[in-house]
């Protein structure tokens, strides 16, 4: 996945961060007092909380 | 003693782990309690609660059911900390910035209202962090993952993944990035400038940071790549992708790369990678010997060494003497040093200086050449712990969020008739405590005229919320010395020990 610019990862240096936070919802006030925008997501475990169902579920896209 | 355990499990109740540390600790600390958890049912936290006796016989738990989990010396007082545990979770959130927000319930939805996002940060717990980043990879998202207890293959299939499409995947257990000025998950607040860092280790890339930062230059980008991506299974996938980006910055002049000895096949591909860039590099391996480096590149065994280097040879804390400051010290006759670290790398460094002073050392994370301790006796040695491996952290925050979790063993530290000095490091910035200094200053204000000397470094900047001067201030008005860099506070400790006879 490249584009005339180069692949993304060498883009990612020369553009603004914007991140979805899933997780310790304390990173989020830091990222903003920063100036960066972010969006928590209200997380919980999936697959009603097996992790190998989870991953299993992930790996097929759901 | 009469033992009560009870448990309160609430089924699809989801808190992250440091507000649950947070609760827990209320809880632990209610009278009459013997000890408390609040964690969600993942199998490696049931496991912690059950070792710990904290989970009744038959409870049976899931990874998406919250667990409160009291352990007291009475049915009363257990029945009441579970009651004020369970009305501390009822109380409705406080009004902080996130709560207002608008909030999705997941990546995909977030992605799809804001397709300007284009990382994600993730700190979920391990067993559901890979499938996590499996999400954000399959919608073109650069992943941060914060969060360990991933496993290797895991590691290996999400960044095979993200090279494929072009993205970056640093981590699991990536503590620290700086993208663009962006501190992401444990970072400083830094001065922009033109030395990038590619580093495997989160203490050792701050460390770096911070010293440039504070002797006047700045840092353009400091890509996290996790603390296995250098080793044989992962072949350093994120290491050489953030060299290749670094190559077409145009902001970055010379590049600060750290790690931990890598496997030599790996270190083999990384240099000729290194070779080939139009950068400057400095490589520092920490607990390895000097290795053979293309002609653009430069080896420091020390992580001030490595920033010096950056820094075109520029001395950090040239107005330190540690001889003068060690000849101050009155004569104690002990002679052995405990070193307390939050930060991992700090520890390594540690043992680098030490050992290559000329002192026998041990450690829970020995760097190549250094007794692994529990292995054989290590009477005599001087002993340095990192406080932030697995044994002392399992169940519990790190060290850099809770400084707690190293009061045991400074208190036995400062008991210890063998010790001259102790070395301690603070670590500041986005995701620490907010004040380490104030806490530990209130675990040694009351040692003994004859306790040990304590030594500390700050890795922070002045731009951090904490303040690194105002940190120092009370780290010395508490009669503890501060070095202006970690290399050099095991400098002085090395110097107090000659002095002191030994």
């Amino acid at each position: 996945m490249t584009d005339q610019d180069g692949p993304q990862y060498q883009q990612l240096l020369a553009r603004k961060v914007e991140v979805v936070n899933v997780g310790l919802e304390g990173f989020v006030k830091d990222l903003r007092d920063c100036g960066i925008d972010v969006v928590h997501v209200d997380w919980k475990p999936s697959a009603g909380g097996d992790p190998q169902m989870a991953a299993l579920l992930a790996k097929l896209g759901v | 003693m009469n033992v009560v355990v009870l448990n309160e499990v609430r089924k699809g109740f989801y808190l992250d782990s440091v507000a649950l540390m947070r609760l827990s600790r209320e809880v632990a600390g209610a009278p009459g309690v013997i000890e408390a958890a609040l964690m969600m049912g993942t199998p490696s936290n049931a496991a912690i609660m059950r070792n710990a006796g904290l989970l009744e016989e038959g409870t049976a738990v899931k990874g998406n059911d919250l667990v409160i989990a009291v352990k007291a010396e009475s049915e009363t007082a257990a029945r009441e900390a579970l009651d004020n545990a369970i009305k501390s979770l009822d109380k409705p959130k406080s009004q902080g910035e996130a709560q207002s927000a608008w909030r999705p319930h997941s990546i995909a939805a977030a992605v799809k209202n804001r397709p300007e996002i284009n990382l994600a940060l993730i700190s979920v717990p391990g067993e559901f962090a890979a499938a996590e980043a499996r999400k954000a990879l399959n919608r073109g998202l650069h992943v941060l993952m914060f969060s360990d207890n991933v496993s290797l293959e895991d590691e290996l299939s999400l960044k095979q993944q993200a090279r494929a499409a072009g993205l970056l995947m640093m981590g699991p257990d990536c503590g620290t990035a700086v993208l663009g000025g962006a501190p992401l998950a444990f970072a400083n607040k830094l001065t922009r400038g033109r030395i990038g860092i590619v580093g495997a280790s989160g203490t050792g890339t701050q460390e770096v940071s911070c010293l440039i930062s504070e002797a006047g230059a700045g840092i353009s980008h400091a890509i996290g790549v996790g603390g296995r991506d250098l080793k044989k299974d992962i072949g350093g996938i994120t290491t050489l992708m953030a060299i290749d980006a670094f190559d077409s910055d145009p902001e970055t002049d010379h590049v600060v790369l750290i790690s931990k000895p890598p496997h030599p096949d790996v270190a083999k591909s990384v240099l000729q990678r290194i070779g080939k860039s139009k950068k400057f590099f400095t490589v520092c391996f920490i607990g390895a010997s000097e290795v053979e480096l293309p002609p653009n590149a430069r080896f420091s065994p020390t992580l001030k060494g490595a920033a010096e280097l950056a820094l075109g040879h520029q001395k950090i804390g040239a107005d330190f003497d540690t001889n003068a400051v060690a000849s101050r010290i009155p004569r104690n006759g002990r002679g052995g040093i405990e070193g307390l670290f939050a930060g991992g790398t700090l520890c390594a460094e540690a043992q680098v200086i030490l050992a290559a002073a000329g002192r026998k050392v041990a450690s829970n994370a020995a760097i190549p050449g250094v007794l692994k301790l529990g292995v054989e006796p290590n009477d005599g040695r001087d002993r340095l712990i990192d406080l932030g491996d697995d044994e002392y952290t399992r169940g519990r925050p790190h060290p850099m969020i809770d400084p707690s979790v190293r009061d045991e063993a400074l208190r036995a530290a400062l008991r210890n008739g063998d010790l001259s000095v102790i070395l301690l490091d603070l670590v500041l910035g986005y995701g620490a405590h907010a004040d380490p200094a104030e806490h530990l200053t209130r675990i040694v204000a009351d040692r003994g005229r004859d306790a040990p000397v304590l030594i500390a470094s700050v890795v922070g900047t002045e731009q951090d919320p904490q303040g690194r001067s105002a940190q120092v201030r009370k780290l010395e008005q508490a009669g503890i010395l501060v070095a202006p860099s970690n290399a050099q506070a095991c400098e002085l400790a090395v110097a107090i020990v000659q002095n002191a006879g030994r």
